[in-house]
This record gives C-alpha cells, structure tokens and sequence, in this order.
C-alpha cells in the first residue's frame, strides 16, 4: 500500500515547490479572509470551523494513520478547557487558580496530553471495532462525571466568565486577533501532522495500522507507538480545547457532550480521514450547515438533517469528501473477516 | 491409589487447594459476609460506617433490579456484536422508542401488558428492518456499519424528539403491579422489641423476575435449540457457519429481531419504572456499551455479569459517594481491560 502524500519528495525541489501550490494559494486565501469577511464570518464560521477542523484533525491522526477511530476527542479537548477554567481565572467562585495564561495554556495542553495517552493506553488492549465502543464509553462517563461532579467540575453550569489572554497589545479574543491565533495554531498543527506522517514515527505507525502482528514480529513495540500517537493526538485536541474555551468564554458538560464526541466524527468523516486537509474541509462544511441549515430546515430539525447527510456520506461516498476508505477500510474490515486468529 | 485420588494438590498451589478451590472458597466467602449483612440486625457501628442497614439493602436491591433492567437491552447488543461484529450505536435508540411506544398503546388501550408486547414485537420489527436494508449492504465493513449506527442514532434521537417533545413521560402500571412487597429483611428493631421489615415496590422485583427468566429463556435457546447451536457457531466463526451450508442471514434477522426487541421490552418495562425522556438513549447505550466491554462480546452470561457489576455500582456509587459514582464504572472498565481485555466471559481472539 502506498503511503505517499501529495508530493513526492525529492532533494533536488526547493522549499517553494515542496510546499505545492495549492497550500501556497489555500494559505493566501486565509489569511486574506479577514479583509472580506464580516465580524460573524470571522469567528462563527472561520475561528470555529479551524478548532473543530483541529479537533477532527487529532481524530484523523489516530483513525488515518493509526486505524484507531476515537469518540473521546472532544473529551480531551474538554479536559484541557476545564483545565484552562480551574487554573486560570473563572466566575463561578470555584476553584480558580487565577494562573497566567502563558503557564496555564502549557498544563491544559499536558493535561489532555496525558489523559489522551491514557484513554490510547486502555483502549488499544483490544483492537478494531472494539476502540470505537471503549471511547464512547469514556466519552459518555467523563460527560455524566463532569454532570454530577460539582467540586471539580461544577456540576451541570460548569464554569463561565474565562476571558482569553491580553497581551503584546492585543485583545486575543477580538474577531481578527482570535482568527489569526485559531489560523495560526491549525496551520502548526496540520504542518506537524503532514510532516510526521512522513517521519520514522509516522511511517512506522502506518505500518502498524496495515499490520500490527508483522511489526512486533519485526521487533516494534506496537503499543508503544499506538499510545504515542495518541498523546500527540492529545496535544492537538488540547490546544483546540484551548481556543474552544477562550471562544465560548465558558465550560460546561454539553460541551463534551455526547453530541459534540459525534459531530467531531462527523467532521473527520464527511471531510475524509486520508489526508490532514479533510477534518479543515469537513469543518467548514458542518459548521456552515450549522449556522444557514437552520434557515431551510428550522432549528429543531436540524440534526435530522446533518444525520442524514452523514448517512449518505457514508454509504454512497465512504470517501468523505476527499475519498478517506481506501486507507482505513482494509485494516479494519480485514479484522472481521480474520475468524479467530 | 490414596496419591492419585487426590490429582488437585499440586505444588503450585499452596495448602494443598487448586486455583479454582481457593477461589471458590473466596466467592463462599463473600456471599456468607454478603447474607450476614442483608439478613442480619446490624450493630451501631456498622450504621454509623454504612449510612443505615436501610440504606445499604436498598442500594444492592436497586442494584440488582437496575441489573436486570441492563442485561435486557444489554444481551440483545452483545449478541448483535457477537455474531456480526456489528456494533449497533442505536441500540440505546431503539431502547427509547421502545419506551414510546409503551407509552402510547398503554395510554390508548390502558392494558400495559398490551404496551409490553408492543414494545417488543414493534422493535423487533424495525430490527429487522434495519438489518435487511441497511446493514446487510455493508456486510463485512463493520467500521461503516458503525457509522451507519450512530447517523441513525442521530436521526432517530431527533425525529423522537420531534414527535415525543423534551418532556417526561411516565408509563402507568397495573393495579396488580403496584404497591409494595415486605420481604423479610429486618432493617432495625424498635425500641418496644418490634422488627422493622424492609418494604421493597413490588414492580420492581417483577421487573428482576422477568429478566431472569428472560435470561434463562436467551440461554437455553441458545444451547438448547437449532438457531441458537448456530448463533453460538456464528460467534465463533462466521465463514465457517456459512461454509456448511446454513443460510446466515436469516440467522442474521432472527438475532437482530430478539436483540431489538428486547431493547423495545426493555424500554417499556424501565420507562414504568422509572421515566421516558430524551438522553435516556445515551444511558442505555452507556450501559449497553460497558456491559458488553466489561462482560464480554457474544455471552449471555457476559453480559449478565457485566450487568450485575454495573447496576450495583451505579446504585451503591448513587448511594455512598453522589458526585464520584460513574468513577465506578470507570474503574470496573480499566481493570477489566488491563487484566483481561476480551472481557471476563469473552473468548480471546
């Protein structure tokens, strides 16, 4: 199976021509974007579409590269927002370390770093189909643990008032500051995403998705390099759970509800999990059914219409919009079709 | 021939007692401490410790009726997953609409057994409808038949919505369902000498009977009849089961209509005892999901005991520590896939 992505790198190209011109113009047009775009196209749609696209890009890792398909992405992001909320400043009068933003950001980040490791560590004992269950389950336990819990999570209200960062000048929060941060954060992470895919680490991870027994026999440690990848995971999803918390300003069980653990799949699946440009694509296109569908379809219906463009995705174009199967599906159909190994 | 009649002392196993000896012992053990602190007076100290002997009896009993109420939507999902690695993630929905659907008939024609029976036979139906037309087209792709599961979860928690509202429904029971049952488990003694019997609602330990026959009924159909010798085969090896020749799709519906109608039944049965609302899906799918991690894909008896660890956890965790009892479940989660990750009845594979 080939692994190649996008260009073939060879030492002879110069850094303009291993860039490609596609990401040369996509990166022109985004940063171009606030010149035309209104306040509300800015952060609703752009500064938005760019977490979520972090946070399907952090479920692409995994699913892409290491077959494992995760629900508890928006878990970990939500760990590292709770934990921007408890160390740094909030209104709820509880907890409230009242942290610098520069110590906090880099805890949160470790924070969801760890527990990602942690959920990777529990739930690749298994394989398959099995990961997707596991996460679910830690998904939905952490959401009613973070509902019943009032000393550390505050229960259901969760916390408010968590005002981004001000500094060099610059209000963080405002539409173009907060844009270019999202921007600029997405762009870092998809960068470190292409190139590790590319790297010893990445190509090894592949391998194991494609055939985890051939690469312990070869002497690789398998789960090792599985938890690995989920701690970077961790560090993506983490940092998009600190742009989703200075965002919503507040913190609460709905925001890793249920519904949000399978909007982040939606995302990465509608987009396509084959290359890291799929979760961003994917991103914009939900977010922007989430804000004009409503004009078509009313508020109220509006899952019924996101779910049934999922259900079409997945069976008339499994590809997502960049076409993801190929990549995924003979690993993780091939494990049903091994009877008892 | 004194030496050979006893082939359990090894050598690994200290004061002369096999693995399985020790463990039976332990298991003796537990239940003797078990019977002693339901059916025994407690002294203060044991009060003080547990809240109150009330308390405490009720928790387990609760525990065990919850249990019930899981292994009922729990089996069918782990029987789906058994035999055709098919992860259904709207197995929690069609809990819920089996409880709507209680509801109405019960409502309209005012028999619940009525309500009960359509429960099932409707679920059963959309199980069946679900397998023919949807999942059998992706047959073999379980990752996409997962998707598949939660777009129709999606969709099925937003059209209930739509049809039901946000509010809570309650199914009313039968008269000769009501009122409560006195066992014989003394919670205190008064201080002019008289026992104070623990009352416990009748319905509730009917909903307990119903699963262990439900669940007596699902193994001896199983290990007792043709279909279930080839769901038990199909478990084990699908392409084989297919190889010799038996038509595995209809074994196929035939596990999906018990699976979806017993979540339909289900839901009928919990959504008397306790309420119908939206988000009970995502519950029960927790619990489904847990269930099955915890006891095993593919077993009855998995889920079983997967069911009875989860029920009194939540209900003891509900009792003894409020806001940390889902840290229980998480903890019988991780232990169990940290020392045994195909689950504690599961075939290793």
């Amino acid at each position: 199976m080939s692994l190649a992505i996008t260009t073939n790198v060879t030492p002879q190209q110069n850094w303009l021509e291993r860039l490609g011109a596609g990401h040369i113009i996509l990166a022109v047009a985004l940063m171009l974007y606030p010149l035309v775009a209104s306040d509300f196209f800015l952060t609703q749609i752009g500064g938005y579409s760019l977490i979520f696209g972090m946070l399907g890009l952090s479920l692409m890792l995994l699913a892409g590269y290491g077959g494992m398909v995760s629900l508890a992405q928006i878990t970990v992001a939500g760990i590292s927002a709770y934990a921007i909320a408890i160390l740094g400043n909030n209104n709820s009068n509880i907890l409230g370390f009242g942290w610098p933003w520069w110590l906090a950001v880099p805890f949160a980040v470790l924070a969801a770093a760890l527990a990602s490791a942690l959920i990777g560590w529990v739930s690749v004992r298994t394989e398959g189909i099995y990961t997707i269950m596991i996460t679910l389950a830690i998904a939905t336990a952490t959401y009613y643990f973070a509902q019943q819990n009032y000393a550390i999570f505050n229960g259901h209200s969760g916390y408010t008032g968590i005002r981004a960062p001000a500094f060099w000048g610059i209000g963080w929060r405002d539409a173009r500051p907060f844009y270019y941060l999202c921007l600029g954060l997405a762009v870092l992470s998809y960068a470190a995403v292409l190139y590790g895919s590319r790297s010893t680490f990445g190509m090894t991870l592949q391998a194991i998705r494609d055939n985890p027994r051939r690469m312990r026999a070869l002497g690789y440690h398998v789960t090792a390099h599985k938890v690995f990848a989920w701690l970077l995971a961790g560090v993506i999803a983490g940092l998009a759970g600190v742009l989703l918390v200075w965002f919503n300003g507040r913190v609460s069980p709905g925001t890793i509800g249920v519904d949000a653990a399978i909007d982040v799949l939606i995302i990465a699946v509608i987009g396509g999990l084959r290359h890291p440009i799929g979760p961003f694509l994917g991103a914009v296109v939900v977010v922007l059914m989430q804000t004009f569908a409503i004009d078509i379809v009313g508020a109220e219906r509006f899952n019924t219409l996101i779910g049934m463009v999922f259900l079409v995705i997945v069976f008339v174009s499994p590809d997502g919009i960049l076409g993801l199967w190929g990549r995924i599906k003979p690993h993780l159909a091939q494990e049903s079709l091994r009877p008892g190994q | 021939m004194s030496l050979l009649d006893q082939p359990s002392s090894s050598s690994l196993s200290g004061g002369g007692t096999t693995r399985g000896q020790a463990w039976g012992l332990v298991g003796l053990l537990a239940a003797a401490v078990m019977a002693w602190l339901v059916f025994a007076v407690w002294p203060d100290w044991l009060n003080a410790i547990l809240i109150s002997k009330k308390a405490f009896v009720s928790a387990i009993l609760n525990g065990i009726t919850l249990a019930g109420l899981y292994f009922l939507v729990a089996s069918g999902f782990t029987l789906i997953f058994g035999l055709m690695r098919n992860v259904n993630l709207a197995h929690g929905s069609l809990y819920l609409l089996g409880a709507y659907i209680g509801y109405e008939v019960t409502n309209r024609t005012g028999y619940w057994l009525l309500g009960v029976a359509a429960g099932f036979a409707v679920l059963a139906i959309v199980g069946v409808v679900m397998q023919v037309f949807v999942f059998r087209r992706l047959e073999g792709d379980d990752l996409r038949q997962t998707l598949v599961s939660i777009g129709i979860s999606i969709v099925a928690a937003d059209l209930m919505l739509a049809v039901w509202a946000g509010g809570t429904y309650q199914i009313t029971t039968p008269e000769w369902l009501d009122g409560a049952l006195t066992l014989p488990i003394i919670t205190a003694v008064r201080s002019n000498g008289v026992s104070v019997f623990l009352t416990y609602p009748l319905y509730r330990v009917v909903v307990l009977a119903a699963a262990i026959v439900i669940g007596v009924g699902l193994w001896l159909m199983l290990h007792k009849t043709r279909v279930g010798m080839m769901i038990r085969a199909g478990v084990d090896d699908r392409a084989m089961l297919q190889a010799s020749g038996v038509n595995v799709h209809a074994v196929f519906a035939i596990v999906f209509a018990v699976g979806a109608g017993l979540a339909g039944f289900a839901g009928v049965v919990g959504g008397s005892a306790l309420s119908v609302a939206p988000g009970e899906d995502v519950r029960y799918l927790l619990a489904s999901l847990v269930v099955v991690i915890v006891g095993g894909m593919g077993s009855i008896t998995g889920a079983a005991i997967g069911a009875l660890l989860i029920g009194l956890a939540e209900q003891i965790g509900l009792v003894y520590f409020p806001t940390y009892g889902i840290v229980l479940t998480f903890v019988i989660m991780v232990v169990t896939l940290a020392v045994r990750p195909q689950g504690i009845m599961g075939k290793a594979r």
